[in-house]
């Protein structure tokens, strides 16, 4: 049931021109980034052939760019998940859904892996450019793959923030404005205090960019892969409880 | 009742906020039977609906579709319930196809009689022939049909319809009526209207709704007596004068009306034959004699317009 409605929600993601764009401009964006980073590493490696433990191709165009593409994302998610709730509620088909044999876990769910299917598709194609350069260098694939790793796991935390607020109105625009805004938040909250008492840990604890750099260095730390994971279910959770709050008296 | 119920309502109370949409309204709904719920807008038709399809959680009360507690066993119920809400609930980005397809899968259709299901479903709405279209090019009626389509598609006990023929051009309207008593014959409807003459052609039982109260509820054979009323209107071409007609048995008050005709309250009897009779034999020359009916609307009207504080008395 829960793969019914990702499939019908990944399919709808593709039948709009919506998908089709994000996907061309995020892969136009990055692969230019791609290109700068190895045309970059190209002008440095003289200078770096005769360092000791110096950076390696994995270190110098990999990592920078699955960085940038952090950014980027943060921009383009909240455009593909603002529709997938509040669309449903402005149209009147969440009706369907609650009069269908379903629970509300089962939607949420569903609806939170068609999305997590788009952007799996989305870093593949991402994750296929510093792969192409193993045509002609050994690159270092554990280090690439906890960058991916973080790469998924952010994404999926921005997913699961989306859909709440997704799930909290009927205009789309609404929700992505807030989605944008509170990833950003999340994002730069550590700029605050950057003096080291005990706020600035929380501050710094709880946010998203600093749980993605270990990551990104090929650090796997279980906290950070903890912290996305229980950024995830709250989420999740936050959406089920706010669809159930649609049936119960207010 | 001998018949299986299908559903039964016991004291459903809904508040949104402070304001109480629904109040104590309690029914049954047996297999074979047509529902028609009647009410002016804002009555709480709706309400009751959604409740009953699990749409909204009922303040208080008790619902059970087919044995099954709604609150309880929510999957199993509403694996029973067919919904068409009032606005249909479409993906317009969809082909008909597909979105029944979708339809059945949410629905557990079991894989092979999935395929069937939806055929079935296309033609008894008459949608075959636009079932590759994309619904969001589709006419207002046939976007109505397909939410009919998908209420029936999983063969429901109950199909619960919210105004299903709004948007429908009269032949349209006519096949859904039919449809609707056809699935009348196996399942059990409810459907809720503001048009009085879909009550009277579709339904077998009437409930009117107002202010979130059951104001009215009888089958359609009692609404017929409730109908008929204590008056006969006659119609001559010489009439005779308002004595003479007075003057007979049974006859209570005469209103003379234009050209000819009379409205004449009787009690007891219906005096009908005795008019007929001396009609013939003084030469009235008898051009129209029928019994009165107040009609539905009129029912409803004196329903629904009733103060409140008259309601309670």
């Amino acid at each position: 049931m829960i793969l019914t409605i990702a499939a019908r929600e990944l399919r709808s993601l593709f039948l709009s021109p919506l998908a089709w764009s994000v996907l061309a401009v995020v892969q136009f964006i990055l692969a230019y980034l791609f290109l700068a980073q190895v045309d970059n590493f190209m002008t440095l490696q003289p200078q770096l052939v005769g360092l000791e433990g110096a950076p390696g191709v994995t270190d110098l165009i990999a990592a920078p760019l699955l960085g940038d593409a952090a950014i980027v994302l943060l921009l383009v998610t909240p455009l593909i998940t603002m529709r997938i709730l509040s669309e449903e509620r402005r149209n009147g088909t969440l009706s369907l859904l609650f009069s269908a044999p379903v629970s509300m876990t089962e939607i949420v769910l569903g609806k939170y892996l068609g999305l997590l299917g788009f952007f799996f598709i989305l870093l593949a194609m991402l994750v296929a450019m510093p792969l192409s350069l193993l045509a002609g260098t050994p690159l270092d694939l554990g280090k690439l793959a906890a960058g991916v790793l973080g790469l998924g796991l952010l994404l999926a935390a921005f997913c699961a923030a989306g859909l709440y607020l997704s799930s909290l109105t009927e205009q789309p625009t609404v929700a992505a404005i807030s989605t944008f805004g509170l990833l950003l938040l999340l994002w730069i909250i550590d700029w605050a205090g950057k003096g080291g008492d005990e706020v600035s840990g929380l501050l710094h604890y709880l946010s998203l960019l600093r749980h993605y750099e270990p990551l990104l260095r090929g650090l796997v730390h279980s906290t950070d892969v903890l912290y996305y994971l229980l950024f995830v279910i709250i989420f999740l959770g936050l959406s089920i409880r706010r669809l159930d709050a649609d049936r119960l008296s207010h | 009742m001998a018949t299986e119920v299908l559903i039964t309502a016991e004291h459903l109370t809904r508040f949104f906020g402070h304001t109480c949409a629904v109040k104590g309204v309690s029914f049954r709904l047996a297999k074979g039977e047509v529902l028609g719920f009647l009410g002016p807008n804002g009555a709480g038709k709706t309400t009751t609906m959604r409740m009953l399809t699990g749409n909204l959680a009922p303040s208080t009360g008790r619902i059970t579709v087919a044995g099954i507690d709604l609150l309880d066993a929510p999957k199993q119920a509403k694996a029973r319930i067919g919904y068409l809400p009032e606005q249909p609930p479409l993906y317009r980005e969809l082909t008909v196809q597909e979105y029944l397809r979708y339809c059945a899968h949410l629905n557990r259709v079991p894989g092979r009689e999935l395929g069937s299901a939806v055929d079935q479903a296309q033609a008894r709405c008459g949608l075959t022939q636009v079932r590759r279209r994309l619904i969001g090019n589709l006419s207002k009626g046939f976007q109505q049909r397909v939410g009919i389509a998908q209420a029936i598609l999983h063969n429901p006990a109950v199909v619960i319809l919210d105004e299903p023929t709004v948007g429908l051009d009269p032949i349209q309207i006519r096949e859904i009526r039919a449809l609707i008593r056809e699935l009348g014959e196996n399942h059990g409807i409810i459907l809720s209207t503001h048009i009085l003459p879909e009550v009277q052609a579709t339904c077998s039982r009437v409930q009117i709704i107002h202010r979130g109260q059951l104001v009215f509820s009888a089958t359609l054979a009692e609404l017929q007596e409730q109908m008929t009323t204590q008056s006969l209107i006659l119609g001559c071409q010489a009439p005779p004068d308002l004595q003479t007609l007075e003057a007979m048995p049974g006859i209570e008050r005469v209103t003379p009306l234009a050209a000819g005709r009379f409205r004449l309250a009787f009690a007891g009897d219906n005096p009908a034959e005795a008019l007929a009779a001396r009609a013939a034999a003084e030469g009235w020359r008898l051009r129209e004699l029928s019994p009165e009916q107040r009609s539905l609307e009129q029912i409803f009207v004196e329903l629904t317009t009733r103060e409140p504080d008259a309601e309670a008395a």
